[in-house]
């Protein structure tokens, strides 16, 4: 077999590997969701997310040991990872493929030369790096996973391809998954793949961070692509699908190889050769990392951090609605955790975890957060999935006792992510005077922290003088009652401060009352009487809410919710917290 | 593709090309007269395919509508229900396909009451198939949290599946809207009305539980369930919306699991201390006769709870159970 065919049949398996992983990232016990599938395993064996993480953190989580097997073949190998596993490169080499197939050769030579611009892949990663390492007043944060291909495929498939192919086959999901903001997600992916009709491997040689730290791993790489003999006919066939543009034919650079050995395959002559001996022909060994542009990435990425962190969202200025998912670290450590992958928002069995927009500040674009109004019911209560999904533990592994505050975690108490507040100009029974209390109903906790206060207020035109009594039928005065109205069981007719009785029916000027209040002995013609409805209205305890959520998800004022979650009182953040410690 | 021109431009190539010319203008004007629209968007018609929900419900037996049976095991107390019934074989024909209506609406686990007892489906299920005969069954609801976790968490998705039957989860494709006919709230509303189709028998199963809006929760707003849309807005006259629902369907007969109450913090209790135990299975034809029974194992008379009232005057049952001459049953413990 050919050593491309191998190459390819790589390629299509760690594709489709990666694509299974992404499908099985599901909630469920069949054996095509989520019950030990390793999901996360190119997350992990990707060096950017392990440095990255390192760099803001000074830690490395245990998974992301995993990278130290692609550095450790990297450093012998070169740029394997780009060539054989990388399923984003995949894809581009695919798409590259297939727009460029029909083109002439000079063409193709053309297109597959070394550009200058192929180093603006360095200061990318530098730019990420430099701001991942930022010393100064903990302002580290992490945002490779914008560029990293794969978060970004991981992202993309998660969000966007799947939840697309599955609202039109139902298999995955039995409700369809929404996902905000997800044509931006889309459109950063189908950019990055179009770019290949432009230049083959686009994303790959001028764009892709993850590629440049691979290419700087790569630098004492113990076999490497070269002419084994100065015997060449230098027909340059080895450039016409050459996916590094490294050169081959000429002085190689090694640097920008990603090992697709196309150019093993086609040279006629055997001249190229994988070894440890330099190419004859002479190699460059070193990345195309200018003095200039280095500093000047590695300012920018320095700089970057405090010119958005200018937006005080970290400070005073804190997102209210950015409601993270139980176990997610403090906001400052969050962010240096993040890689945007979308595992988190992909596994969440209700859908209410969301990709964040700018809104919640530049830095959290694509981080999760909840979004009552979209999915099945708020964060629900027995669940603990996106902790467990999290490669990089920004949302740290929590168990069902630390998040609801049982057995040694009930001094702790439970995990609030946020808190409920009822706004009284919109809830029905508050501002309408209309029987509602669902939020109430929904609260999934025990005591609930929902409680109602009952109410009896007289309704609109509701004062009346009797005019006549039989037996328990009231005649009123006033004819202008809508029949039928009052006999839905929340209304009541009373006289003075006390004494109430419920009414079972009533017609514009007549009402009949229940019989067990006897109200109705105690009235004479003449009398005044009110129509009064007996509301329940609802107060969070503010000492019991977790801010799932569920209420709000539930409130029949279906556009601006009449009880909404703000992160208010979570308790990652201590410092944004509303009541004092009892 | 690509045209040179010629001297000599031939007559035939003109008229080829003024043809498919022709052919273009008369398809334009043909599509434009097809499409036209004289009169522009009107509101939204009223009119929509409706559906209707049949009659599930078996030819009445005098004597044998309701059986209030006791016993601390829910599989032998339901067994000794509906034997003193008749029998499943009464109600569950040879080749019948069999819906049953849980309560999933939470995703919590069994032990905490909030839902249909697992076991309590899975022997209904059970008996359907073996001594009903039943072709199919079926369980289904319109879960409040989400669907799938309800189903597995509540313990009756693996539960009722080991039985033999089917799990359907509300998808969007299985609503289909309804009226209600005499109903004031059941108007052009979408149901999850897809399971019913091809059913034979209707079998609703849900525990009593205490709910703070309408007094109590049990068989009559089980059906609740089977409501689509942003129902939550039938909370506004929760008493009227129950009692539709009760005229909307008409079971086969309904289990009323009372072998532990949800006395407080209900519909969604949350911890154990919120039940009762009471040792009671309530099997009937008749769910508005079921519910009035039920409200006195929370401590309620059938008059606290409005909606019993409304369901009896719009014709899906009596409040006064003991007009049934229900039949009294213990299974020892």
């Amino acid at each position: 077999m050919k050593i491309v065919t191998v190459r390819r049949l790589s390629q299509v398996f760690f594709f489709t590997v990666f694509i299974w992983f992404c499908i099985v990232t599901t909630q469920g016990t069949r054996w095509w969701q989520l019950r030990g599938w390793p999901v996360n395993l190119f997350l992990r064996l990707d060096p950017l997310v392990a440095i990255g993480t390192i760099l803001s953190t000074h830690r490395l989580y245990a998974p992301l040991l995993w990278a130290l097997v692609t550095v450790v073949l990297t450093i012998l190998f070169g740029r394997f990872f780009c060539g054989w596993v990388c399923p984003f490169g995949a894809l581009h080499q695919f798409v590259g493929f297939l727009g460029n197939r029909k083109k002439p050769l000079a063409k193709r030579l053309q297109l597959n030369k070394y550009r200058k611009a192929q180093c603006i892949k360095y200061f990318v990663l530098i730019f990420f790096l430099a701001s991942a390492a930022v010393p100064m007043l903990g302002w580290a944060w992490l945002q490779t996973g914008l560029l990293d291909p794969i978060p970004l495929v991981t992202r993309s498939i998660n969000l966007t391809l799947l939840p697309i192919v599955d609202s039109l086959t139902g298999t995955i999901s039995a409700t369809p998954r929404y996902y905000q903001g997800a044509c931006l997600v889309l459109g950063l992916f189908f950019a990055a793949l179009f770019l290949n009709l432009l230049i083959p491997r686009f994303y790959c040689r001028f764009i892709c961070p993850l590629g440049a730290l691979l290419a700087i791993l790569s630098r004492f790489a113990i076999w490497r692509i070269g002419k084994n003999t100065s015997e060449c006919s230098n027909c340059k066939l080895c450039e016409k699908a050459c996916e590094g543009a490294c050169e081959p034919a000429s002085q190689i650079k090694i640097s920008e190889c990603v090992l697709c050995l196309n150019c093993l395959d086609s040279c006629k002559d055997n001249v190229i050769s994988y070894q440890p001996m330099p190419s004859l022909a002479g190699e460059v060994t070193n990345p195309d990392i200018s003095r200039r542009g280095f500093i000047l990435s590695l300012t920018s990425g320095v700089f970057a951090v405090p010119a958005v962190r200018l937006a005080g969202k970290l400070a005073d200025n804190w997102p209210h609605k950015l409601i993270r998912p139980p176990g997610a670290l403090s906001e400052a450590e969050f962010l240096k955790r993040c890689l945007k992958c979308g595992q988190c928002i992909r596994i969440c069995p209700t859908n209410v975890l969301q990709p964040a927009g700018i809104e919640f500040g530049m830095e959290a674009l694509w981080t999760p957060v909840l979004n009552n109004r979209i999915g099945t019911s708020g964060c629900q209560l027995n669940c603990t999935a996106c902790s467990y999904v999290c490669p990089t533990a920004a949302i740290r592994p929590i168990t069902l006792s630390e998040k609801l505050g049982l057995g040694e975690f009930a001094e702790a108490g439970p995990i609030r992510i946020g808190t409920a507040f009822v706004d009284r100009s919109r809830c029905l029974p508050w501002a309408m005077d209309k029987p509602c209390i669902v939020c109430q109903e929904n609260c999934p906790l025990s005591p609930k922290a929902i409680y109602t206060e009952e109410v009896f207020n007289t309704v609109r035109d509701g004062s009346l003088a009797v005019k006549k009594i039989s037996a328990l039928k009231i005649e009123t005065v006033e004819k202008i009652m809508q029949p039928g109205k009052f006999a839905t069981g929340d209304y009541y007719c009373a006289a003075g401060e006390s004494k109430r009785a419920k009414i079972t029916s009533n017609t514009e000027n007549s009402i009949e009352l229940a019989p067990n209040a006897a109200l109705e002995k105690t009235l004479g013609i003449g009398d005044k009487i009110e129509v009064q409805v007996r509301l329940q209205r609802p107060h969070v305890d503010i000492e019991k809410c977790i801010g799932c959520g569920v209420c709000q998800h539930e409130c029949p004022v279906s556009g601006k919710r009449a009880i909404r979650v703000s992160a208010d009182g979570e308790t990652r953040n201590p410092e944004r917290k509303i009541l004092l410690d009892t | 593709m690509t045209e040179q021109g010629n001297e000599n431009f031939p007559r035939r190539a003109f008229l080829a090309r003024a043809a498919k010319a022709g052919a273009c203008v008369s398809g334009a004007c043909a599509a434009a007269y097809l499409l036209y629209d004289s009169k522009g968007p009107v509101p939204a018609s009223k009119k929509q395919q409706l559906v209707t929900l049949p009659d599930f419900s078996v030819p009445a037996e005098p004597g044998r509508s309701m059986c209030i049976a006791t016993g601390p095991d829910r599989k032998q107390t339901f067994n000794k229900a509906i034997d003193s019934l008749g029998g499943i074989e009464r109600f569950v024909k040879t080749g019948d396909t069999v819906l049953i209506k849980p309560n999933v609406a939470f995703a919590t686990p069994p032990m905490l009451g909030a839902t249909a007892n697992p076991q309590l489906v899975a022997q209904v299920a059970r008996l359907c198939y073996s001594r009903g005969n039943a072709k199919r069954v079926i369980v289904t609801d319109n879960s409040i949290n989400d669907p799938a976790s309800c189903f597995q968490l509540s313990g009756i998705g693996t539960a009722a599946r080991q039985a033999g039957a089917e799990i359907l989860l509300p998808k969007p494709t299985l609503f289909a809207h309804t009226t209600l006919s005499g109903g004031e709230l059941i108007r052009n509303w979408p149901i999850l009305y897809g399971p019913f189709e091809k059913v034979d028998k209707v079998i609703g199963i849900t525990p009593v539980k205490d709910h703070h809006r309408s007094g109590a929760s049990m068989t009559m707003k089980n059906w609740y369930g089977l409501l689509g849309g942003r129902r939550n807005i039938f909370h506004q006259n929760i008493n009227t919306i129950i009692a539709e629902l009760a005229m909307m369907v008409r079971p086969t007969f309904v289990v009323l699991d009372g072998t532990q109450v949800m006395m407080t913090n209900g519909p969604t209790g949350g911890s154990v201390s919120d039940l009762r135990r009471t040792n009671t299975i309530i099997v009937s034809t008749d769910q508005v006769a079921a519910d009035s029974f039920g409200a006195t194992l929370l401590d309620l008379t059938p008059s606290d709870l409005p909606y019993l009232r409304k369901a009896q005057a719009g014709g899906a049952g009596t409040t006064d159970y003991k007009s049934l001459k229900p039949v009294i049953a213990e299974v020892a413990g």
